[in-house]
């Protein structure tokens, strides 16, 4: 059973939809009409272009390919992450800080995954190595920058009480160890509420487009939790490593808080 | 002139300094200035709060002969707005007595109160409480009485004056010349970024 394919008139029905609501939203005064166009275009442009790109990889399935595919992926994420911070870092610990923590817990789980647990051969094969790695990077991309944004901006809110306790003798880690602690959970919420609503709330995005190409439902249904579980795990430890070294990053060698390091 | 407890050599922090400065063991030694001048970035630096050049020195001993905390433990800012990082008063007074609260107006179920709940002066009380409890050497004073009335500022006055002895010593930053005359040995006036014998009408004690 295979999928039934969607020709172009198809996605132009889809996209009547999207231009109606536009219109709506153009006779309305709302305001969105336009950022709405203009995401909808960069949505098929850019989904067309990654099509394109795996289609050359896939064709290739050589590990520099794939290597390098990754690498473009991890940067584009970091910029991202940088993007998104309220108030980042100066210099390159800016997009150093985000990019690392990424890189070391998506990269380390995603290899995990394919060498132990998935055992596809070979182990980078580009069908499997990349989408695998595109859904831990996005998730993990997002824990990573909810986490840095909650230890600067709490940093900034909170440097009374911080340098209270350095003043009374408490060690940097001890005086900034609440902040870790919300920057975490932070991080982790979206995919610990993911985790708890799947299936109930929401059918997941791989699992449903698996079913839709013809898997039977538990294959696809095992499939969903490993990827929850591997996403759980990336978001969680780059989010560990982010929080880790962004709270260290705010002290000096002298535990003081070095809050110009700041933007 | 007893040996220094505290002592700055040099020291230089953004547009203050350099300065030489000895807190003599025992004493207390005021300080004052205007707005702006840089006081308070003086006393974060003598805390290593802030990054600075120069050398501070206690008992003799230089800074970075200390672990960070461990200096700051003995040479300790009590902030003029302090920061509290608990809900409740007690969990900042860890080591605090009765005794010691009593002597600043308060009874035991303080502990129990909400920071958010309290006053400008009992926030002000209570930031010197806890830097106490702690046990600290040497205390750098931000305006310590600023938000109080007359008989609060009185008894902290007072509960300082009887803190001081052997191994122990004040740098009391203040607006108030008159309480200076009362709780300082000496007095030293920041302006300009530097440091001039304080003059004037002050009797010292």
């Amino acid at each position: 059973m295979g999928v039934i394919p969607l020709s172009p008139l198809d996605l132009a029905l889809a996209a009547a939809l999207v231009l109606a609501l536009a219109a709506v939203a153009w006779a309305g005064r709302l305001g969105v009409a336009r950022g709405l166009l203009v995401a909808a275009a960069r949505t098929a442009v850019q989904l067309l272009l990654v099509g394109l790109v795996l289609k050359v990889v896939f064709a290739q399935a050589g590990l520099g390919w794939v290597a390098a595919l990754a690498a473009l992926m991890l940067l584009l994420a970091g910029r991202e992450v940088m993007a998104r911070q309220g108030r980042r870092f100066r210099g390159p610990w800016g997009y150093a800080l985000g990019t690392l923590s990424m890189f070391l817990s998506a990269f380390t789980v995603t290899v995990f995954a394919l060498t132990v647990i998935i055992g596809s051969v070979p182990w980078y094969e580009p069908r499997y190595a990349i989408p695998l790695l595109g859904m831990l990077l996005g998730n993990t991309m997002n824990g990573v920058a909810l986490g840095l944004d909650r230890v600067t901006a709490g940093a900034m809110a909170a440097r009374a009480a911080i340098e209270a306790r350095l003043a009374l003798g408490a060690r940097a880690a001890e005086a900034v160890a609440p902040l870790r602690r919300e920057a975490v959970r932070a991080g982790l919420i979206p995919i610990v509420n993911a985790m708890s609503a799947a299936g109930i709330v929401s059918l997941p995005g791989m699992m449903t487009g698996q079913i839709l190409a013809g898997t039977p439902p538990m294959e696809a249904v095992r499939y969903q939790v490993l990827i929850m579980f591997l996403i759980a795990a990336g978001t969680g430890f780059g989010t560990l490593a982010a929080v880790w070294l962004a709270s260290r990053r705010l002290f000096d060698g002298r535990e003081r808080l070095r809050l110009e390091r700041l933007r | 002139m007893p040996e220094a407890k505290l002592e700055a050599r040099g020291l230089s922090v953004r547009h203050v300094g350099p300065i030489g400065l000895r807190v003599p063991d025992g004493r207390c030694v005021g300080l004052t200035g205007p707005s702006g001048a840089g006081k308070t970035l003086l006393l974060r630096a003598l805390a290593d709060l802030e990054p600075h050049t120069g050398e501070v020195l206690l008992d003799g001993r230089r800074a970075c002969a200390f672990r960070p905390h461990e200096w700051r433990r003995r040479v300790m800012w009590v902030p003029a707005e302090a920061g509290w990082w608990a809900e409740t008063v007690g969990e900042h007074l860890e080591g605090a007595d009765d005794a010691l609260l009593a002597r600043l107006g308060f009874g035991p179920e303080v502990r129990g109160w909400q920071v958010r709940r309290l006053s400008t002066g009992e926030r002000q009380r209570l930031a010197l409480a806890r830097a106490l409890a702690r046990r600290p050497e040497v205390l750098l004073l931000d305006e310590p009485t600023a938000g109080l009335d007359a008989a609060a500022r009185a008894a902290v006055e007072s509960l300082l004056a009887g803190w001081l002895a052997p191994g122990r010593a004040i740098l009391w930053v203040s607006h108030d010349l008159d309480q200076l005359g009362r709780v300082a040995a000496a007095a030293w006036a920041l302006e300009g970024g530097r440091l001039a014998p304080l003059t004037g009408a002050v009797a010292w004690a």
